[in-house]
């Protein structure tokens, strides 16, 4: 009797359950079964199938290719895109090959990794370039670690590469650049009409006669480096005009010039500026030929060659006007340390601190651009730097303004400067 | 007229994109090295010519001509007509290779080490405080420098993060005020040399 009370608690549990095992039995057969006799009985069903089984990354490829013009190029590239495959699991990149509509060869132009976005711009590899006006067509393949590739089907590029007459990126420089043009002749004109302009004095400039007068008194001759940078830096460009002027009262004081250079160009043209310099000083027979003389286009090697000189002919005199780089302080320290007196001037910021150091006067920066206008003091010239000062007055206007907006911003919670950076900064173009 | 041209030619090409504008740009930027190798011809002439005056006429120091004139042309005759080995056979390294890295790379090394001493002498020259702006300048390099290095922060963390602020604000606000001036005087230089304002350049000094 005391075996059978604990079969009435069992099967009220049992009837209890009952209805909720029949529930899961007749919704879902995915349950695994406990008793492997059980498995036997009840057979697989085909969606249950589908999801146990893993896709095939081989087979995976990408779809539809859509390719669309780059805006503001020269019609040499194409932005390509593509839909990535439902499955990416064992795909390890995309190979994207093109080849021109028509062809037979396709060519390997890109490989994006698969973790990255399936998008790229065509046509900066130079051994496969865009041609404008050509009609191409792309085929993608997914490659697996082991290089084996899957194409997907191939997709004719519904547009051609075309370039633009005018790069919708660069309106802004055009503004900026026509508003500065513009304000330089405003001054040119208002010079030529015999406005007087007043020029702030530069103690580097003015010291050039003076130091002119010093070497010829001494009886010693003048250094002048025009820089160590080719003829295309504009720094190279005013050294040579400051040049001609040095040269030409050189020439009045009848002093040795020595001009070493490093760049062949610049060689031949300081040379003909400084044969013009003593003509137009009435001096032609005074002219040495020897005086501008190229040394090497090596840095270190040229710098060894001008303090080489510095030491052995001790020039009472030396300028450094011009691009420089790290050979600016071996230059100005040794000409310091044979007594010259010494006027340097670059646009090289980095440079600036070694010459204010070691020089007498250094010309910094712009003052370099504007050297020449005050040794020759014509109305254009002066002009020019009357124009780039009013330049700069706008810009100093523009940093005040932005300055007001953002304490304004700080006091009031406003986002006024986001705004006006959104309207007037120049973006990235290429 | 030809660098007005050329100028104005140049200025627009940069807001126009399209091929032709771009072909213009490539032909220009293939030509100039051309004349470059050109005129390395003048140059080598020149140096040839100044230090042959100086041997012929005997002139001050124009023993040191012979030091030019000889590794000149002698480099070359190693490097095209005597490609041999030091050994006599073709294998690398060849004479002209022995020489370049014997002698011209530790010159070159040599030059460019003695900038750290250079460094030093004018460091010492700037760094004196005869003035108050002059000690402004002192103190602000002792912090920028110990805020530069490992023992700076023994001092505490405000050193380093101080150093760091003056490179950040001040220094590159001076930075930016050059850089602004010297964009500036770049596009007033362009401009009047495209307009034949500045003829300096290309020799006379005007009257």
């Amino acid at each position: 009797m005391r075996k059978n009370w604990i079969v009435v608690p069992a099967l009220m549990i049992l009837l209890l359950l009952l209805p909720a095992l029949s529930v899961a039995q007749s919704d879902d057969e995915i349950l695994t079964p406990v008793d492997d006799s059980l498995s036997t009985v009840t057979e697989p069903q085909p969606v249950a199938e589908e999801q146990l089984v893993e896709p095939d990354p081989g087979l995976d490829v990408p779809g539809a290719v859509t390719v669309m013009d780059k805006e503001n190029d020269a019609g040499d590239l194409l932005l390509v895109s593509f839909e990535q495959p439902l499955y990416t699991d064992g795909i390890f990149a995309y190979n994207i090959y093109r080849r021109v509509a028509g062809e037979e060869t396709w060519n390997l132009v890109e490989v994006i990794p698969a973790d990255e976005p399936p998008e790229f711009i065509d046509g900066y590899d130079p051994e496969f370039p865009i041609s404008p006006g050509v009609l191409y067509e792309y085929r993608i393949a997914s490659a697996t670690v082991d290089e084996e590739e899957f194409f997907g089907s191939v997709f004719e590029a519904e547009v051609v590469s075309v370039g633009e007459i005018y790069h919708t990126g660069k309106t802004r420089v055009l503004i900026a650049g026509g508003l500065f043009i513009f304000l330089i002749f405003y001054y040119f004109g208002k010079a030529q009409r015999g406005a007087k302009m007043y020029l702030r004095p530069i103690a580097g400039i003015e010291a050039i006669d003076e130091a002119i007068g010093r070497a010829t008194e001494m009886g010693k001759p003048v250094l002048y480096v025009p820089g160590l940078s080719t003829i295309s830096d504009v720094a190279t460009i005013a050294s040579l005009t400051i040049l001609g002027r040095v040269a030409k009262k050189i020439a009045q004081y009848q002093t040795p010039l020595m001009v070493p250079n490093r760049d062949p160009i610049v060689y031949t043209i300081a040379d003909e500026v400084v044969k013009q310099a003593y003509m137009e000083a009435g001096r032609p027979d005074a002219y040495d030929p020897d005086s501008v003389f190229f040394l090497t286009t090596s840095q270190f090697a040229f710098v060894a060659g001008v303090n080489g000189i510095m030491m052995r002919e001790k020039p009472a005199t030396n300028f450094y006007l011009g691009m420089f780089w790290a050979e600016s302080l071996l230059l100005a320290e040794t000409g310091s340390l044979s007594g010259a007196i010494q006027i340097a001037g670059t646009d090289a910021v980095t440079q600036l601190p070694f010459f204010i150091t070691t020089c007498d006067y250094t010309l910094i920066g712009e003052e370099l651009y504007a050297a020449s206008a005050y040794l020759g003091r014509e109305p254009k010239q002066i002009g020019a730097v009357k124009g780039q000062d009013s330049c700069k007055a706008i810009i100093m206007s523009f940093i005040t303004l932005a300055l007001l907006l953002a304490i304004i911003d700080l006091v009031a919670g406003t986002h006024t400067l986001d705004w006006v950076r959104q309207v007037i900064t120049m973006p990235i173009v290429d | 007229m030809i660098v007005m041209v050329g100028g104005i030619l140049m200025m627009v090409q940069y807001f126009i994109p399209h091929q032709y504008s771009q072909a213009v740009f490539n032909s220009y930027t293939e030509w100039a090295p051309i004349v470059g190798a050109f005129a390395l011809i003048l140059g080598v002439g020149s140096l040839t010519r100044v230090h042959s005056h100086k041997i012929r006429r005997k002139a001050k120091n124009w023993q040191y001509s012979w030091a030019v004139l000889l590794p000149l042309f002698g480099m070359p005759v190693f490097a095209l007509l005597l490609p041999q080995s030091l050994a006599g056979g073709m294998e690398e390294p060849s004479i002209f290779h022995f020489l370049f890295m014997h002698i011209q790379v530790p010159i070159q090394s040599t030059m460019f080490s003695l900038l750290a001493f250079y460094i030093a002498s004018a460091a010492f020259r700037a760094f004196r405080a005869k003035s108050a702006l002059a000690t402004v300048l002192l103190l602000a390099a002792v912090i920028v420098m110990l805020g530069q290095v490992p023992i700076g922060e023994v001092f505490g963390r405000w050193l380093p993060e101080t150093g760091l602020w003056i490179l950040r604000y001040p220094n590159l606000a001076a930075k930016r005020a050059i850089m602004l001036g010297v964009g500036f005087g770049i596009l007033a230089t362009n401009l009047k040399i495209i307009f034949g304002v500045e003829r300096n350049w290309l020799g006379g000094a005007g009257k």
